[in-house]
Order: C-alpha cells, then structure tokens, then sequence
C-alpha cells in the first residue's frame, strides 16, 4: 500500500515537471497549452498528496475550468487559423539559462541548507475550515479579492470592447 | 509525500520553468503560461508549508488568494493581448518595443 | 482621545473625497462641505485642548495603532501618537486652516475652478493632520508627501501662468533633495534600531543601541528633510517661488503649517538628536534666520518680503531647536502661525483692493508691489489695524505673543552660547534677524499703508476694503497675537514660564545622553574630559541658564526691535534718511539683498548648467561613437582639451572630468539595455536576482 502511493505520487510529480517541460519548451502553442493542463492535473494531485482536498478541487474547476479555457480562446483569438499548427518562436534561449541556472541553484541551496520548522497538519477535510477563516481572519482580503474581481471582470470587457467598436 | 524538501523541488522546478518561459517565449499566451507555471509553484508552497511546517491552515488560504489573482490577471491580460494584437497584427511580445531607449 | 482625533483626521478627507466626485454638482460650488469639515474639526481640537488643559499633566501621552504591515521580525503600526505637542499642533493646524478656508470663500469668489480649490484645502488639511498625529517614522514621511504633493498642486493652481506651474515644480524638486535625505535617515535608523515608532526609537537611543557618529548622522539625516519642508537654507529657493499660489495657499500652507511640518519633525526628534547634529541644525537656522532678514529688506513685493521674513523666522524655530530651547522653538512655531497667517491674509486682503481698482482703471501695474501702494490705511482700516497688530507681535514688540517666544528663543541661544562659548555667533545671528526683521516689517506696513496712493486718484477711488468673511479671519488671528492667551494662568507679559504652554512642553532630556551615562558607568572606560563635556546633556542646562540671561537676553531684544523700528520709521516715514542714497553707498551689499543672494543664480550655473553640461558630454559621446574611432587620437586630444577648457571655466577638477566622462560611456552603456522589450528586462532583472542569491548564499 505504501508503495502504491509512492508509485502514484512521483507518477504525479513526473506528470507535472514533464508537462511543464513541455509548456515551456514545445514548437506549438496548442500544445502547450493542452501540457499546461496536465500540469494543472500534476499540482492538483500533489495538493490531494498534501491532504489539501479543497484546493485540490478548486484547482482543476478554476484552473481547468476557467483560466485555460481562457488561454485557449487567447491562442484562438490573437492568431490567424488555419491549422491548430500555431507555431510559438522563442528568443534569448542560450542567454536566459544563464540566471535560471543561478536562480535555481540559489533557491535549491537555500531550500536544501534551511532547517525548516516542523508542525504537520493533521488528515481531516480542511473545507469547512478555509470557509471559516475566510469569513473571519482572511474578511478583509476576502473582501478585496471580490472587488478585485470585479474590477478584473469590468477592466477586460472595457478593454476589449475598445478597439471592436472603432474597427465596426 | 515524504519530505518537504521534495514539494519544494518541485515548486523550485516549476517556478523556474515558468521564468524560462517569461523570457524565451515570443507569444504573450505563452508568456502568460509560464506565469500561470509561477503562480502554480508559488501556490504549492503555500501548500506545502502550511501541511508540513505551520501546522494551520493559513497557507492553504494564501493558495486561494493565489487562484483568484491568477484567474483576475489572466483575464486582464488576454484583454491586453487581444488589444496588442489589434494594434500590431501580432501577439509577439517582441514587437511593442515603443519605449525602447 | 483617540476617537476624536480620528474624527479631526478623517473629515476632511471625506470633504476631499465629496468635492471632488460631487462638488461642482452641489449649490455654492459645495464650499459650505470643506468648511464644514474643517470648523467641526476646529471644535473638536479645542475639545481636545480643552481636556489637556484641565489634566495639565505635562507627561500626557496617548498612543492607538493597528497593525499594519508584519514582516518577519519586523512590525510596521499604523497609530497616532497624542500627547500635548500634537493637541496644540492640532489646535494651530484646524485654527489656521478653518480661518483659511473662510478667508477663502471670499478671496477666490468667481474663480473657475472654485470647488477644486476647496477640495485641495481639504486634503491638504488632511494630510497635515495626518502628519501631526502620526506615530512613527514611516506614517510621518508618508503624510510628509502627501502635503508636500498637496502644496505642488496648490501653488501651482493657477496653472496656465507658466510661473506658478514652474513654481510648483521647483517646490517638488528642492523638496525632493532634502526627502532623499530624510528617506535615508529613517532607513538608518530601520536597520540600527529595527524600529520606527517615535517611541521605540527615543528608547533605543536612551538604551544605547544607537550612538555615536551614526546617531549624528541620523540626526542630520533626518534634519535633511526638514531643511527641505521648511525651506532652511540651501534649500530654501522654493518657498519665496512658492507665493505665486493663490495667498489663502500662502497663508495656510506656505507660512503656518506645512513649512511648520519640518520644524515639527526636529522637534519631535529632538530627545535623539545628538550634540554635533544640533549644532549643525543651530548653525543652518541661524544663518536661515540672518540670511533670509537682509533679503527681505531688500524686496518690493508684498508677498516676497513676507515670504523671507518667514524663511527668517522658520530658522529661529530651527535655531532654537539646535541650541536646544525646544519650549521657544516650539512656542515660536504656534505664535508665528497665528500672526505670519494673519499678515499673508491681510497682504491678500491688500492686493485684492489693489486688483480691483487697478483693474477698474486699466492699469496694467503689479498689484503686489509696494512701490505702488501708500495711503491703504485710510481706505482699509481692519486691514490696516489687523496687520500692524501682527507686525507688531512679529517685530516682537513687548505685549505682544512673538515677543515672547522670540525672547525665549534670543534667551535660549544666549544662555547656549555662555556653555559654549565657541558657538557665539548664534545669538549675533539672532538679535542681527531681530533688528532686521522689526526694519523690514515697518518698512512694508509704511510702504503700503502710510502716505500718499501712489497710482492717482482715479484708482484710490475704487479702492474699498474687503468683505466681512476676509475681515474675520483677520479679527479671530490679529486677537491672537496677544501675550494673554499663552501665558495663562500666570498671565506674566515678559516670559512664557508660568503660562500652560511652557507648563505643558518642558523641554525633555535627550535620550543620548542618558546611554552615555549608563555606558560610562558600566564599561569604566577612561573619558576624556572634553568628550565627556560634549555628550553632556546641555538642554537642561540651558534651561536653568535661561532664567539668569533672561532679563539680558529681554533688554537686548527690545532695544535692536526698537532700533529697527527707528531706523525704518526714519526712512520711510519721517523721510530723515534717503532709501535711495543708502541703496547706493551700500553697493554690492544692496545688489546682493535685491538679488537675494544669487543663489537661484549659482543653482543655475551649478546645478541646472551641470546637468545640461552632463546631457551635451553624453551626446557628444554618442555622436562619437557613432562616427566611430577612426578620427584619430589627434581628434580625440582635441575634444578632451575642448571638454577639460569647459570644464575649467566651471573651476571642476578632474575628477568632475572622470564623472562626466564615466557617466558618458555609463549612459551609452545603459541604453543598450533600454530595448523596450520586456523579456529583456525580465532578463536583465533576474540575472541580477540570480547574482543576489547566489551571493547571499555563498555567504
């Protein structure tokens, strides 16, 4: 049984590094974004592994569900269709793995050479419990993020109605 | 699964992923994939934190903060793109260079 | 208390926000809102004052915050600090501002953008409360912008007059320098103390965390910004550029409050300052206070010669402060707002008249100068009589408020100059300011109010005094000018001591002096003498040495006043001595007052030229870079001699020619990165966070 899990979970964590290899690094944007998905599907099981079942859930309804869809529209609508063939350039490859590497060779020493406190979190649905500090710690943040919402929603449509009404 | 360290390879990983592909992709949809990459990273270690080090469900609630501001940002974006595109036939970020120096 | 003070504090910002969304929609242009806002403040201050005053207890203090911003180890409140200081500054800031704001409906009646100019009253009201309550560094410098941005848009509100938009924005920019500075003290004082709540930071300092060179430093640093805000000496050009805002703006902002603001802050600071830091702060406000007094006797515009004179009387504030009378300095702050308001009120009321009859007869002569002016005392008499209260409490006559808080200030920097007798300059500064200040005072009220109209008959006959809601402000600030009100309940016309105001502000002891007490006992390290001397605390000292050189201190003032008086009576009254034949023997010396000193003209050739020197070397480098190397050494040793040539004739040595040279290529440089593409700069930026980590963690 303990195998199984480790099985599924580097089976999950394989998933989302190798997709997310491909977001970055496939010739086509269609692809990319069809491996972005799988990326989202990969975090989204290692928040089940994390015993964060809401988040879990509310990654792929709005990840999934609402921000790639999205994606796909933008692929859709700022190209010319004629094929799903839309090819994405890249430039500054060679240049950019310069500060990646120090990047990534920074932050995995840091993580690797800190001695992180430890307080597990206990297995029980954490549902009920994110709806309560949303309502009473994270109010205020709540709040905002509505109104955040809000704005974002209004701002887009202005902002791509603009043009549509001097092109008619 | 096991260790802290782990998650957070991974999100070290993905995060740098997704700057790899801020840098190098020329269209804004890829762009703003790679930063849908670090938002994920950024959310996992939320996660991760919050089950292995706090021992409170704080993190978890940061992650949610972090859903919704990748959800208002990447309709605000593709409403930018879209305008870029009306405005230079391309959604290659390379071509607004208006403030070159 | 807090409650109340919130109220103080948020009134008018609602005022703000209402005016400018609904403003123009409401009758009167909604000017009844802002003042609304700010009179219900006025009362609840004096609420506030009312209840200091019944608990006369001098250690009041009341301190309220939320948590603002938690970082790590490091916690950033958002409070207010009450304690007596910020009662009376409350009281000086909604007094001042309510009188204004009434002033105003009159002064600005008809002008286009009527509600806007409420609205900007409004928030600059706001931010100046915000600043006087505020509990910590970084609130502090946030409401320090914040008026600061709200002065850029009230002096610069006539814009389509180029010289007040440039005036506006040679404020923001002289305020720039001394804010850079100020930014830096507080990031001192972060990283030392880890703490920026005014309190923590007194405690930090008393408990020795916070010493020696470094306290200095912070101490100057911080002094930065108040020489900006307060227009201190290298600094100080904005403020006379400053009256071309409309004079209610003047009044409120340019005179009592918000060049008070830096003076606040020193004050504030005073408990951290360390000696070499108040010497320094001692030095710049009495040259301020003489520097600006020989310009203002020089000026022929009503509002430039108030202007200087208030330059003058901010470095006393500040003069006081570093000699460390800090009840005078402060004292003088509160009294100077009351009469400096009412002269800038009155001179508008004055050139309001003026405006008018020049206008009725066509005249196209400046409405402002005083060589235009004469006889207004008949035509305007509470204009007239309501100026010459304040003159007088200005010229620091007996009876009078700015009698004794100059006093006090002249008594504090005597008996600071007897424990030191190296620094004796200071109170030759100030008795000098003094005599001056009394000359330049009377020369105005007789330029302008005594004698003959000089622009004919035609326009004294359209000449009428102002209405009522301008003659108020005048009456409720000229009544203040009386000693009366501040020295209750010992109502002693000579001295402040005895009275609730020196009751309630005693001067505090410096915090550095106490840690160097407790370091020297503890560590048993051998002091020597003289530095032990220094790092004595020398404030209560003066405080004692007050009371002998007091009487002196007294004497001397009324006589260089009364010599002031004199002289400017002779001149400009009884016409026993010639302006003009004095104009003329003092030479150079009258050419430098008349042309304040040159210093807008050496920023000029120093600044302004420097930096359009620095352009034309970058050019020059582009230009050759592009035509490339190929011209020869020949070429090169050619336009290096041209260069070094130019640079000789500023008289900059080579290392300015390394600068410029090293800017050149820098420049040339740095444009290669300005692409405009984004991912180069997410690039560029990441490899600099890339090197960051990497060194941190090789560390």
């Amino acid at each position: 049984m303990e195998l199984l899990r480790h099985i599924i979970f580097w089976l999950f964590a394989v998933l989302t590094v190798g997709s997310a290899v491909v977001v970055v690094f496939h010739p086509r944007v269609i692809y990319s974004a069809f491996a972005l998905l799988f990326t989202f599907f990969g975090v989204a099981g290692l928040y089940v592994f994390l015993s964060a079942d809401f988040l879990a859930a509310a990654q792929i309804l709005i990840y999934v569900g609402g921000i790639l869809t999205l994606i796909i529209f933008g692929v859709f609508l700022t190209a010319k269709i004629t094929t799903l063939d839309i090819p994405h350039q890249t430039h500054q490859r060679y240049v950019a793995l310069v500060p990646i590497v120090m990047i990534a060779a920074g932050l995995f020493t840091v993580v690797k050479n800190t001695v992180w406190p430890t307080a597990p979190l206990p297995h029980h649905p954490t549902t009920q419990v994110i709806g309560e500090l949303l309502l009473t710690k994270y109010l205020v943040p709540f709040e905002l993020a509505s109104i955040l919402l809000l704005a974002a929603l209004i701002g887009a449509m202005r902002l791509a109605r603009y043009y549509r009404k001097r092109e008619d | 699964m096991n260790s802290l360290l782990v998650y957070l390879t991974i999100s070290i990983v993905l995060f740098v992923l997704g700057l790899l592909a801020m840098m190098t992709r020329k269209n804004a949809v890829s762009v703003l994939m790679g930063i849908e990459l670090i938002l994920n990273s950024a959310g996992l270690n939320f996660v991760a934190f919050s089950r292995f080090s706090t021992g409170n469900l704080n993190g978890q609630t940061a992650a949610v903060f972090v859903i919704i501001v990748a959800a208002a940002e990447a309709a605000v974006a593709l409403a930018i793109f879209l305008n870029l595109y009306r405005l230079k036939a391309t959604a290659e970020v390379d071509q607004a260079d208006e403030l070159r120096g | 208390m807090t409650e109340p003070a919130l109220y103080i504090l948020l009134a008018p910002l609602a005022a703000f926000a209402v005016m400018i969304f609904f403003g123009k929609k409401l009758p009167r242009g909604g000017d009844w809102v802002s003042l609304f806002a700010i009179w219900s403040g006025l009362a609840v201050s004096l609420y506030l004052l009312a209840q200091v005053l019944f608990a006369y207890d001098p250690d009041f203090c009341e301190t309220r915050s939320i948590e603002w911003l938690v970082w790590g180890d490091f916690r950033l409140a958002a409070g207010m600090l009450i304690d007596n200081m910020t009662v009376v500054m409350l009281v000086v800031v909604t007094l001042v501002s309510a009188v204004v704001h009434l002033y105003s409906v009159g002064y600005m009646r008809g002008d286009p953008r009527y509600t806007l100019f409420f609205a900007y009253l409004s928030f600059f009201s706001f931010s100046m409360l915000g600043l006087v309550l505020a509990e910590n560094l970084i609130l502090i410098y946030a409401f320090w912008e914040l008026v600061g941005l709200s002065s850029y848009l009230l002096i610069g509100f006539w814009y389509e007059k180029d010289s007040a938009a440039n005036a506006g924005k040679k404020a923001f920019i002289t305020n720039r320098v001394g804010d850079a500075g100020m930014l830096i003290g507080i990031l001192l004082v972060l990283s030392s103390l880890g703490t920026v709540s005014l309190h923590g930071i007194a405690d930090g300092v008393a408990a020795g965390k916070l010493g020696g060179g470094l306290l200095t430093a912070v101490g100057i640093c911080l002094f930065m910004g108040a020489v900006g805000k307060s227009a201190q000496f290298p600094l100080h050009v904005w403020l006379p550029d400053a009256m071309e805002g409309p004079t209610p703006v003047s009044a409120l902002i340019h005179a009592a409050t918000m060049v008070a603001a830096g003076v606040y802050l020193v004050a504030r600071l005073f408990v951290i300052l360390s000696f070499d830091a108040s010497v320094v702060i001692a030095y710049v406000g009495g040259f301020t206070a003489l520097f600006a007094a020989t310009i203002a006797v020089a000026q022929n515009d009503i509002k430039r010669v108030l202007a200087y004179s208030t330059l003058s009387q901010l470095g006393y504030m500040v003069m006081a402060l570093g000699a460390g009378a800090y009840t005078a300095g402060f004292f003088h702050l509160v009294t100077h707002a009351m009469f400096k308001a009412c002269l800038f009120l009155g001179s508008g009321s004055v050139i309001h008249a003026m405006h008018h009859a020049l206008q009725h007869t066509g005249s196209h002569a400046d409405a402002q100068d005083l060589r235009n002016m004469g006889g207004l005392r008949r035509k305007m008499p509470l204009t007239f009589w309501t100026f010459l209260i304040s003159t007088l409490a200005l010229c620091g006559v007996p009876l009078m408020s700015g009698f004794l808080s100059k006093d006090s200030i002249l008594a504090g920097t005597l008996a600071f100059a007897s424990e030191h007798p190296a620094h004796w300059l200071l109170p030759v500064f100030g008795f000098a300011a003094a005599a001056l200040t009394a000359f330049y005072m009377f020369r105005l009220v007789y330029l302008a109010f005594s004698g003959t109209f000089r622009m004919g008959a035609d326009a004294e006959r359209h000449l009428h005094e102002s209405p009522s809601v301008m003659i108020v402000p005048l009456v409720i600030l000229s009544t203040l000018c009386f000693f009366g009100f501040y020295t209750l309940p010992a109502f002693n016309p000579t001295t402040p001591e005895g009275g609730w105001f020196a009751h309630l502000l005693p001067t505090p002891a410096r915090a550095y002096g106490v840690a160097h007490y407790a370091a020297d006992l503890s560590h048993e390290t051998v002091v020597p003498g003289e530095a032990f001397e220094q790092v004595a605390p020398h404030a209560e000292h003066s405080a004692h040495g007050s009371h002998a050189i007091h009487t002196i201190a007294m004497m001397i003032s009324i006589f260089v006043a009364g010599l002031g008086i004199l002289i400017a009576s002779m001149g400009y009254y009884w016409n026993r001595i010639s302006p003009a034949l004095w104009q003329r023997r003092l030479g150079f010396v009258y050419r430098g007052m008349y042309r304040k000193w040159w210093i807008d003209e050496i920023y000029d050739v120093t600044v302004v030229w420097g930096t359009l020197g620095f352009t034309r070397v970058l050019t020059w480098f582009d230009l050759r870079v592009i035509d490339g190397l190929v011209d020869g050494s020949a070429w090169l040793t050619r336009q290096w001699s041209r260069l070094s040539g130019w640079f000789d004739l500023r008289g900059v040595d080579g290392f300015v020619n390394f600068t410029a040279w090293f800017v050149g290529i820098w420049g040339r440089f740095v444009r290669l990165f300005q692409g405009g593409q984004l991912q180069r700069y997410i690039l560029y930026t990441l490899a600099g966070v890339g090197l960051v980590l990497i060194l941190s963690v090789l560390q």
